[in-house]
């Protein structure tokens, strides 16, 4: 185990890392300057793409090949869009198929 | 400006943007607190963890580090590499985060995964003052974050309650996210390149798929950009 100031230092490192790639945009885009188009163009259209990476980044360790194939992964998200098709209330959307994830992934999709 | 609404509504309004979230957060910050404290460290540390370096994928990086030579410097860089994503972030909300001066560093701070998705796609109401919806909901999520650390380290692996699958909560969000930015920008296409790109990347380079993702992506909406003039 690390001593009490090595642990510091090691979260320190780590905080640090993550807040500049938050920040990096910030220092140049400074509030006293007017937003370049390009960035009002990305600003714009980013927000769909990231969440769309953020989507295939949450099944990046889901596996088709070995049981249960991400069968309970595939149902869940069918049913959080379909309820959000449906009704367009997303905590129904998302709690109602978080429900049904739990449900399959505990009781019905056993390991094989 | 935010006469119409109390700090109590905003409160409320962003408590209820952010209770996906908090299921999401509880569950995964369950998962590293326990982690944390089969390493041996007890829940202050789970939660302070959470409180200075806030992001899921370093964190349990970290863990995997913790068991290793101690080398706070790869902690540094890792950290560095697997947020990078995070400029796209900031990218997008630099303009809305614009004119807060000193006052966005709170916000630049919690600008997670979800904090981003949330911020970038949420409709604030008529009259709310921006700036303090965008401040609780930041402040709640990150709280969330320390709470299930916390928690998990304390309680350790004999959870009373088998929560596993809960984690779905966040791929939920970002498919109920996902549809919202694409009804409301009456144009598909970047959520397709956003789609499109990952996965193209994720067969390709597997566990590192984030940054040549992020290259594709910047790479085909900015070539498309010049038949995006005549939009607003």
């Amino acid at each position: 185990m690390y001593t009490d100031t090595e642990m510091i230092v090691f979260m320190l490192a780590a905080g640090l890392g993550t807040f500049i790639t938050r920040a990096i945009p910030f220092v140049f885009l400074r509030d006293s300057k007017e937003t370049p188009k390009v960035v009002l163009y990305l600003g714009r259209v980013l927000p769909a793409a990231c969440i769309g990476l953020l989507i295939i980044y949450c099944l990046k360790d889901v596996s088709v090949i070995d049981w249960p194939h991400g069968i309970p992964v595939a149902i869940g998200i069918l049913i959080a869009g379909a309820l959000h098709y449906w009704k367009r209330n997303a905590i129904l959307s998302i709690f109602g198929s978080t429900i049904a994830y739990m449900v399959m992934v505990q009781f019905l999709f056993l390991r094989g | 400006m935010d006469g119409v609404y109390s700090n109590r509504a905003v409160l409320a309004f962003s408590f209820k943007t952010s209770l996906p979230v908090l299921a999401g957060y509880l569950g995964i910050g369950l998962g590293f607190g326990i982690l944390m404290a089969e390493q041996g460290y007890n829940c202050w540390w789970a939660a302070l963890f959470s409180l200075i370096a806030y992001g899921g994928t370093i964190q349990y990086l970290c863990i995997a580090l913790l068991s290793s030579a101690y080398n706070p410097g790869e902690a540094f860089l890792l950290s560095l590499l697997v947020n990078f994503r995070h400029i796209f972030y900031g990218i997008t909300m630099a303009d809305r985060y614009k004119g807060y001066g000193l006052k966005k560093i709170p916000l630049i701070f919690g600008l997670s995964d979800e904090t981003f998705s949330l911020v970038s796609s949420v409709e604030v109401p008529e009259g709310m003052d921006r700036y303090r919806f965008y401040l609780f909901l930041t402040i709640l999520n990150h709280s969330y974050w320390i709470i299930g650390s916390f928690l998990g380290a304390l309680i350790g692996a004999s959870v009373p309650i088998d929560y596993t699958g809960v984690e779905f909560a966040l791929t939920a969000l970002f498919v109920v996210l996902f549809m919202e930015q694409i009804r409301n920008s009456s144009n598909i296409l970047p959520g397709i390149i956003g789609l499109g790109s990952a996965l193209i990347c994720l067969l390709v380079f597997g566990d590192n798929m984030i940054i040549p993702s992020m290259a594709l992506i910047a790479l085909i909406l900015l070539a498309w950009r010049r038949y995006d003039v005549h939009r607003h």
